[in-house]
């Protein structure tokens, strides 16, 4: 078990350590910092004080390795645009990116689950093919579009929930939704195979001939070992979410890390790129990491071997 | 003696096949009643039929299914839910995935317990731990805190019997308990059935294709094949005074210390049990049976021959 997460905590390190270059690099690819900075009306000789005052001159190794020892230590430097750390920018925002993720991921598990557990008793069955229908068609509509619908039905034509922009619980339900419909189908479809293969294992015959209850056979014997992969991917499905939120705020006008993600990208502000991408990145590398301690909870082979 | 358990006229299809064709047969208290017959021959399905744990897709109808004088072949899921795991339980021939991978073999025996008895954790697991020391598992206490994966085929099958007497059944039906182990470990688990029915007084309904076992524990044994039984008889009547071809066939194909010889050939029965389709008439064997004759297409009658030996089929083998 200590090996185990060892293992994974040196991947998890590793992975980490990757998407820092990467970002380093990727924004420094996109041209001259120093040009985009300075704006079209800049002379020579403003981009080239720019140049020096954000350090763009030195070479991009030692560019790279003082931005690697700032950042390790929770500092990502000053916005260009909105002249504040980047460190504040992001505190403030990831509150409600995160809120939203996970008020998706809940409304996706809510919906998913017990639709899922019951095409699996029903295999076959009506039941089961309309809401492997619901899967389907939730999988092909795009989430923006999904957006604009709700925003014209739940908020301009019956007038429940505001349309748009940050505050109380009830500006997260209609982007919540939204991304939970991105979550839906694949937890849906991960749940009812899982029961199907558990629901015809032998160790369900075992529960049945002890004469357990239907609910105890289901949900203790069936869903505890269908659940396995369902954690797993619940966990990816929201770093997903909060990737997806630079679409999601920016159709409901949420002041997210997603929102501060496009601004900053249109207005090459790129410490604040660099951050926002490292800091989502991070939280995605945690939840896989919480995925293989959630499975190693569950599944006792992994835990003990 | 009234009978535990008494089945007439049992039938099980699974869409259009038929896999168990008007079984009938009896359990008494105390009694082993040994279900032979080679693979394909509706053993198991009877054995999950009695149970009412038939898969998906099996539709069961019998004349009569009493269980210690009641018909519980009416019963729904719920009504044969307080019955399983309380006064009557079963064992499985896969002991490695029998049991569920995710709880500890204590967790899985104590439900039982409580489930029908309403007993508190502590009495449960005092029980699991006293009928684990019973099978003959060192150590309960370290073994009702591990998991499926960490014990052995032997252990495990160990587990399942006695998580099936926790509630001190009256029958236990075992379906092929001791296939998936080696034969040290066979010869064990059946010691301890047959002490257990002599210490407890259950009937056992053992389904199993080794005869070998069948003559060391059964007091009674019925010839399974194609869905039907062709011959039921006391042991030592049906091992000494077989009547059926197939039962003859299928003594034959067992190689008897003394009896056969180094160098001679062992018996065997030619095909394989066939796929019977509905409205089937006659003897089901007819066509691997070498005394096969124009009377095996039509009713075959079910013969007395001799006391508590009954036979199927149409003719009168002697002796």
């Amino acid at each position: 078990m200590v090996r185990f997460l060892l293992r994974r905590f040196t991947v998890a390190i590793l992975v980490a350590l990757t998407v820092l270059t990467l970002s380093f690099l990727l924004t420094r690819l996109s041209g001259d910092l120093a040009i985009s900075i300075a704006g079209p009306n800049a002379t020579q000789q403003d981009v080239e004080l720019i140049r020096q005052a954000y350090g763009l001159n030195r070479p991009l190794a030692q560019q790279y390795l003082d931005w690697l020892l700032r950042a390790v230590q929770g500092d990502f430097g000053e916005s260009f645009f909105f002249k504040d750390r980047v460190a504040n920018l992001i505190a403030h925002r990831l509150p409600i990116t995160l809120t939203l993720g996970l008020v998706g991921l809940a409304l996706a598990l809510v919906v998913a689950l017990p639709l899922g557990i019951i095409a699996a008793v029903r295999e076959g069955s009506y039941v089961d093919r309309g809401v492997m229908l619901v899967a389907l068609i939730g999988q092909a509509m795009p989430s923006f579009w999904l957006g604009l619908i709700l925003m014209v039905v739940l908020g301009l034509n019956l007038g429940w929930l505001p349309i748009s922009g940050t505050g109380g619980w009830e500006y997260y339900v209609m982007p919540g939704i939204v991304l939970s419909f991105s979550a839906i189908p694949s937890l849906m479809r991960l749940t009812r195979s899982g029961m199907i293969e558990a629901l015809s294992s032998d160790y369900i015959r075992t529960a049945r001939a002890k004469g357990l209850s239907r609910l105890s056979i289901l949900v203790k014997h069936g869903f505890r070992n269908a659940a396995i992969p369902v954690v797993s991917i619940a966990a990816v499905q929201l770093g997903f979410m909060l990737g997806g939120s630079i679409v999601i705020e920016t159709v409901f006008a949420m002041h997210g890390v997603g929102y501060l993600a496009w601004e900053s990208i249109s207005k090459n502000d790129f410490p604040v790129v660099q951050a926002v991408i490292l800091v989502l990145a991070l939280i995605y590398i945690a939840l896989t990491l919480l995925a293989d301690l959630l499975n190693a909870v569950l599944d006792p082979r992994l835990r003990t071997s | 003696m009234s009978a535990l358990l008494e089945v007439q006229d049992l039938r099980v299809t699974f869409g259009g096949t038929a896999a168990v064709r008007g079984a009938s047969m009896a359990v008494a208290k105390g009694e082993t009643h040994c279900l032979v017959g080679e693979s394909g021959c509706g053993k198991s399905v009877t054995s999950l039929a009695i149970m009412g744990l038939l898969a998906r897709g099996g539709k069961r109808e019998a004349s009569a299914l009493r269980f210690a004088g009641q018909e519980i072949g009416g019963f729904n899921e719920r009504e044969m839910s307080r019955l399983r795991g309380d006064r009557m339980a079963m064992i499985f021939q896969e002991p490695m995935t029998s049991l569920n991978p995710a709880y500890t073999v204590g967790s899985q025996m104590t439900e039982v317990l409580r489930r029908h008895r309403g007993a508190t954790r502590a009495q449960a697991v005092d029980r699991a731990a006293e009928l684990l020391g019973r099978v003959g598992i060192t150590a309960p206490g370290l073994r009702l805190g591990q998991f499926p994966h960490q014990l052995s085929g032997g252990l495990r099958q160990r587990v399942m019997i006695a998580m099936a007497l926790m509630c001190d059944p009256e029958l236990l039906i075992a379906d092929e308990p001791t296939t998936a182990l080696d034969v040290t470990v066979q010869a064990q688990i059946l010691r301890l059935l047959a002490g257990l029915q002599r210490d407890l007084g259950l009937g056992i309904l053992l389904i199993t294709h080794d005869l070998g076992v069948v003559a060391r524990i059964a007091d009674r044994v019925s010839v399974m094949y194609a869905g039907e039984v062709v011959e039921s008889a006391p042991t030592a009547e049906l091992f000494g005074n077989p009547r059926h071809p197939y039962t003859r066939g299928l003594l034959a194909c067992v190689p008897v210390p003394g009896k056969v010889k180094r160098g001679d050939r062992l018996g065997s029965i030619p095909g394989v049990v066939p796929r019977i389709p509905p409205g089937f008439a006659g003897c089901a064997f007819r066509d691997r049976c070498n005394h096969a004759h124009a009377a095996c297409t039509g009713p075959i009658p079910r013969k007395q021959a001799g006391p508590g030996h009954e036979v199927l089929c149409t003719l009168d083998l002697a002796a």
